[in-house]
């Protein structure tokens, strides 16, 4: 698994990491919870057949502080688009998972025109009382690995810092990945995305683990109804709440064979 | 110096198996466990307790805020507060304080403080924490990415709505409003003293620094620990060249007097291990909200973790975390210097000790903790102002105090008439 390339662009003032890998027609990929510290297998699969570009989200790891500045659910979506922009994304396929899969959610609904097909992993912005989300942010340490992977390894070692890393500033980057996901969802995870999910026109494909353990699988429906495009929905066995990680190579065949492969 | 008497109102029936059965004291602790009745009897013990130590010559009484546990039964202080203000007429009254971000508009704190300066006739200290994260992210859910900034910015609010002569806009990045002029305004020229409790992080310090105020270590974890914490405090102070003033400084102290060591052990152990094993049972997960702990904070807390020094308990660590690492019987709670024992002489030694070695004019002592009866509180309250407290009267004396409320001439204060139930007084 070689590296991809890294290009920087700034987005408010805030040095902004984008990976890019492959040929073929472009995809997006806005990473889930705790963003992505490492190039992982379901962006090398999706590499294979595709031009996968990966724009770093502000506040996860290569979004330096970002988030910061960042007050409101418009303020994030100006950022999010601002960024696809920069990372040449508009109008091509647009994927995402958990937090990323909301936010590119948003994007197709409120700029219709910037993605072409969309694809969602488990994303964040709903919140039903009677079946709410966990809640990612109340966790004790040791739950976190198996709260959002079905193989908690999995994530401890996506989280662990690789030989050559500052010790000191790699455990902080992982919270302030948290940290940015609780300023756009804090503390219910409810965005009233609802509201807006009829806006989206795009094909879309949602998919969930069948062992998400933070957002509730009823929720595939309410995006599945909520959206005016096609969609479709495919459960990927044996996966978790980032199922991208758990299951690579099913989530990048699902995702392939959905957006086309050229 | 002064010597302050802080109550933080713990609710004092939690059942003897309390940590083994119950996940948390904070946030989600049940509602079965809370008694009405009881707290009835429970709020107005305190609220005698605190009359009492005024009574007794203690410079000022405390109280703060915390929401949705048993460790504190104070989501609001200003009430308490204003019922002293009623009842007391020379003692300081200090509220550590209200938690700023909580409040929407923030206007609301500058207007309940201002009542209680003007009720009191400027006798209010008026604290401004941050605020636990259980407190502020979970129980009342502040968003934890703001939550400073968010406190930073209704910190300008109230101090403007105290010192501007006109009605004007606040047009700040969370909050926007068109009209702000609070009345009443306080009694205290250009506003009541603002004391700011502190966890050790490098900011706090900063700014408390920077802005004059007082810093306040409210450590539950005795001198020995809060030495670096201070110190760390005096650093900033030495490098902004400032004073080192001790009374832009507070310290928290638990202290347990006796007519002897044994015997203070003996009497205040119960209490203490009530209050270092059920008050402070907070379930992990409620401890660290990210953001809540700034990155300047948390670089230093591993650092001091790398480095294995004196506050690697405490620097960059959230209160639920420094709670879940504390010492529970009574042996190593004494030993920890987390409660002071002894004679009145013992006690008055080693409180001169810790106000000179932290360089702290401000101590506040909790002489009530835990499940402290009322009888043994009165007790161990009479007996410090009458033996300890004369015995540190002299700390720090070359020292003026510039933090301290500036209430109107007693001349001029109204007389409060005594309380007389109708039915008693026919």
């Amino acid at each position: 698994m070689s590296e991809p390339e890294t290009l920087t662009v700034e987005v408010n003032g805030f040095p902004t990491r984008i990976w890019r890998k492959g040929n073929g027609p472009k995809i997006g990929f806005l990473a889930g919870f705790g963003g992505l510290p490492r190039w992982v297998p379901f962006l090398e699969e999706l590499a294979k057949s595709r031009t996968v570009i990966v724009p770093s989200l502000p506040g996860f790891p290569g979004g330096d502080r970002g988030h910061t500045v960042l007050d409101s659910h418009l303020d994030w979506l100006l950022a999010v688009r601002d960024i696809l922009d920069q990372a040449g994304l508009a109008g091509a396929d647009l994927a995402g998972s958990s937090v990323g899969a909301s936010l590119a959610a948003e994007v197709a609904a409120l700029w219709p025109a910037t993605v072409r097909k969309l694809a969602l992993i488990a994303p964040f912005g709903l919140f039903d009382e009677k079946n709410p989300p966990t809640d990612p942010w109340a966790q004790r340490g040791d739950a976190v690995p198996g709260l959002m992977c079905a193989d908690p390894e999995i994530w401890k070692a996506l989280k662990s810092p690789p030989e050559g890393a500052n010790s000191i500033e790699w455990p902080i980057e992982q919270v302030r990945a948290n940290e940015a996901a609780a300023r756009i969802f804090w503390p219910l995870g409810n965005t009233r995305i609802e509201k807006r999910l009829r806006l989206i026109k795009a094909p879309t494909l949602l998919l969930w683990g069948e062992a998400d353990k933070v957002m509730p699988r009823a929720y595939a429906e309410v995006f599945a109804k909520g959206i005016s495009g096609d969609t479709t929905t495919r459960i990927i066995a044996g996966a978790g709440h980032l199922a991208e990680l758990d299951k690579p190579a099913e989530v990048a065949r699902e995702m392939l064979g959905f957006l086309g492969t050229a | 110096m002064k010597l302050m008497w802080f109550h933080l109102m713990p609710y004092t029936e939690l059942p003897a198996d309390f940590r083994d059965a119950n996940p948390s004291v904070w946030v989600d602790i049940h509602s079965s466990l809370f008694d009405p009745k009881r707290a009835h009897l429970m709020y107005n013990d305190f609220m005698d307790e605190l009359e009492y130590a005024a009574e007794c010559g203690f410079d000022a009484i405390c109280v703060n805020e915390h929401h949705s546990n048993g460790y504190g039964l104070m989501p609001s202080p200003n009430l308490i507060a204003s019922s002293l203000a009623r009842r007391t007429s020379d003692t300081a009254i200090c509220v550590m304080g209200n938690s700023l971000a909580l409040y929407n508009p923030p206007t609301r704190v500058a207007e309940e403080f201002a009542m209680i300066d003007v009720i009191s006739g400027g006798r209010l200290i008026a604290g401004f924490p941050v605020g636990t994260p259980m407190d502020t992210c979970y129980a009342y859910g502040t968003n934890p990415s703001q939550l400073r900034q968010r406190y930073h910015e209704a910190h300008d609010l109230v101090v403007r709505a105290w010192t501007e002569k006109d009605t004007f806009a606040f047009n700040g990045r969370f909050n926007q409003q068109r009209y702000v002029n609070i009345w009443p305004r306080p009694v205290q020229n250009p506003h009541p003293p603002i004391w700011v409790p502190g966890g050790g992080s490098v900011e706090t310090w900063h700014w408390c620094a920077e802005m004059n105020y007082v810093y306040c270590y409210l450590s539950y974890y005795g001198y020995k620990a809060g030495r670096a914490t201070m110190d760390g405090f005096w650093a900033e102070m030495d490098r902004l060249g400032k004073d080192r003033n001790p009374y832009q400084a507070g310290f928290l102290q638990f202290v347990g007097v006796a007519e002897s060591r044994q015997q203070a052990f003996d009497l205040y152990g119960e209490a203490a291990e009530y209050f270092y094993g059920r008050c402070l049972h907070v379930d992990p997960k409620w401890a660290t909200p990210p953001g809540y702990t700034s990155e300047g904070s948390q670089r230093a807390g591993i650092e001091s973790q790398v480095k294995k020094a004196a506050d690697s308990g405490v620097r960059g660590k959230s209160t639920g975390e420094r709670f879940a690492g504390v010492a529970r019987d009574m042996d190593a709670i004494v030993e920890n210097g987390y409660v002071i024992i002894g004679s009145p002489d013992e006690v008055a030694e080693q409180l001169r000790e810790v106000a000179t070695q932290l360089n702290v004019g401000h101590l506040m002592l909790l002489l009530q903790y835990g499940n402290m009866s009322k009888d043994l509180t009165r007790y161990n309250t009479k007996l410090f102002a009458e033996k300890v407290m004369p015995k540190l009267k002299d700390v720090h004396a070359s020292w003026t105090d510039h933090w301290w409320p500036q209430p109107m001439d007693a001349s001029q204060r109204a007389e409060i008439s005594a309380f007389v139930p109708k039915l008693a007084a026919e």
